[in-house]
């Protein structure tokens, strides 16, 4: 267990979800970054984002109405965002107006597919847009990019393919759907060690873009799970039941 | 180490500078493709299916597609180099389009435009990771051909890729023959699917089939087959065996 290496790839084992609804999409993920076997609770807030001092943001915005959703290698879903936002920047300045999700996803697609040999990079493209509305698109590794009424990843998606094929049905409220991310994400944390931390869900529809945030403490208790307490010391002394009075 | 922005440098047939790299792997792949000629063309036929390693990820894949007028590709392997070479292909297309000179390219010459591409990549030791199914009718002449990611090349009257290979090919050795319905076709093409489905770990049950004909292309809507378990060994295999079952 103490095989600490610190020089060991920050990697995001993590779990990303994107869901599309009637109206537009939702994207939802964990907020943990792991090293090697430790976790780091407080190494992950300083290095496993961007010189913000907060829990790493795993949904970044590319653009006004797109999101992208990273997992794999912490770095390279950086980097591979940071270009695609500095690209979408000046494609909607030429183009006059904001940027489509599909034409956002190319992009990442281009930059994933041609340097599939040095990235380990998983993303989830999702977005609103006045000509196709709300879209979700896949990228896994190798650079494919595919379609999706919803999209899964990172590692904590194993658990999870059984759960929506069970739970999801198309057209969707905006509640239903992000209630449906929020449950999702939670069971995965419930599983996957390398998962963990906050949920953090982006809803964008064609009024704009709304970020929520989940606590760990608050989301619902899974099988084996218990309330959490303060100390053993409030378990004992609730126990003794007062006398019952007349 | 520096990164340069790649501006689409994985062209590496046109472009000299592209970085030296080689594909190593596939991730996410298509399996089988089968295809033979019949009497107005050629049929073919794929699963829906995009496997990640063992997990049946993506199950929406159109794995064949229309090329121009006149042809149909199918492809297994990886998909995104099936998507990169589609892009390829849109590219042919345009510019003999361009010409505005009332040809068009035919199954054959796109057949030989990919044998040069997959070839010259395995030169590179950067192969695109597909195996490709090239079909198509032009002037009443029916034509079906594969290239393999090392540009093995070659036309045949009923070709298979993958596990159809070993597991279709036998069958329409035995029961292809010249002129063949579009309803035997079909029948045919559907006898090999199912036992794929039977036999291939990575196929599913959610299928494509693709007729070309002098008319063009048309790509049939995803439906799935009906599989037999019934068979009375499978009731009860343990009858000897105390205990199991």
């Amino acid at each position: 267990m103490m095989d600490l290496n610190l020089d060991a790839p920050h990697s995001m084992g993590t779990t990303i979800i994107g869901v599309t609804y009637n109206g537009g999409v939702v994207l939802g993920a964990d907020s943990r970054t792991s090293t090697g076997e430790m976790r780091f609770p407080l190494f992950f807030t300083l290095l496993g984002c961007t010189l913000r001092i907060e829990l790493p943001t795993r949904s970044q915005q590319l653009t006004d109405n797109v999101y992208v959703c990273r997992s794999g290698s912490a770095a390279d879903s950086q980097v591979v965002s940071d270009y695609v936002r500095y690209f979408l920047h000046q494609h909607t300045i030429q183009l006059g107006q904001p940027a489509t999700v599909k034409v956002s996803a190319n992009l990442i697609r281009m930059l994933a597919y041609n340097n599939k040999n040095m990235l380990q990079t998983g993303l989830i493209v999702g977005g609103w847009d006045k000509y196709k509305g709300g879209k979700i698109y896949g990228i896994p590794l190798g650079g494919t990019v595919v379609e999706q009424p919803f999209a899964i990843g990172g590692s904590g998606s194993s658990y999870l393919y059984g759960f929506f094929d069970q739970a999801w049905k198309e057209n969707m409220t905006k509640e239903e759907a992000e209630q449906l991310v929020v449950k999702a994400v939670s069971l995965a944390i419930a599983r996957d060690g390398a998962s963990g931390g906050v949920v953090r869900t982006v809803i964008i529809n064609s009024e704009g873009v709304t970020r929520n945030f989940y606590p760990g403490d608050k989301l619902q208790l899974w099988l084996e799970e218990l309330e959490p307490q303060n100390s053993l010391l409030d378990i004992l002394n609730a126990a003794g039941p007062e006398p019952m009075a007349i | 180490m520096t990164f340069t922005i790649p501006i689409d440098n994985g062209d590496s047939v046109k472009n000299a500078e592209a970085d030296s790299q080689r594909t190593l792997y596939p991730y996410v792949t298509g399996t089988s493709i089968v295809a033979i000629k019949y009497k107005d063309g050629v049929l073919m036929a794929s699963d829906m299916g995009g496997s990640y390693g063992s997990t049946l990820r993506y199950k929406n894949i159109e794995r064949m597609k229309a090329i121009g007028k006149h042809s149909l590709l199918g492809a297994s392997g990886e998909i995104s180099d099936f998507q990169e070479i589609l892009r390829y292909l849109d590219e042919l297309v345009l510019n003999d389009n361009m010409w505005d000179d009332g040809n068009s390219l035919g199954p054959k010459e796109v057949h030989n435009y990919l044998t040069r591409v997959m070839y010259n990549r395995r030169n590179k030791f950067n192969p695109l990771w597909n195996t490709l199914v090239l079909g198509g009718v032009k002037n009443g002449e029916s034509y079906l051909g594969m290239v393999s990611m090392i540009g093995v090349s070659f036309e045949d009257n009923h070709v298979a890729t993958g596990f159809g290979n070993h597991l279709a090919r036998p069958i329409l050795r035995d029961e292809w023959h010249a002129d063949l319905s579009f309803e035997d076709g079909v029948k045919l093409l559907e006898k090999c699917m199912r036992v794929l489905l039977y036999r291939d770990r990575s196929a599913i049950n959610k299928l494509q089939i693709a007729k070309i004909t002098e008319e063009g292309v048309t790509v049939s809507q995803p439906y799935s087959l009906k599989t037999f378990w019934e068979f009375k060994a499978f009731n009860n295999p343990t009858a000897g065996a105390e205990g199991s079952w």
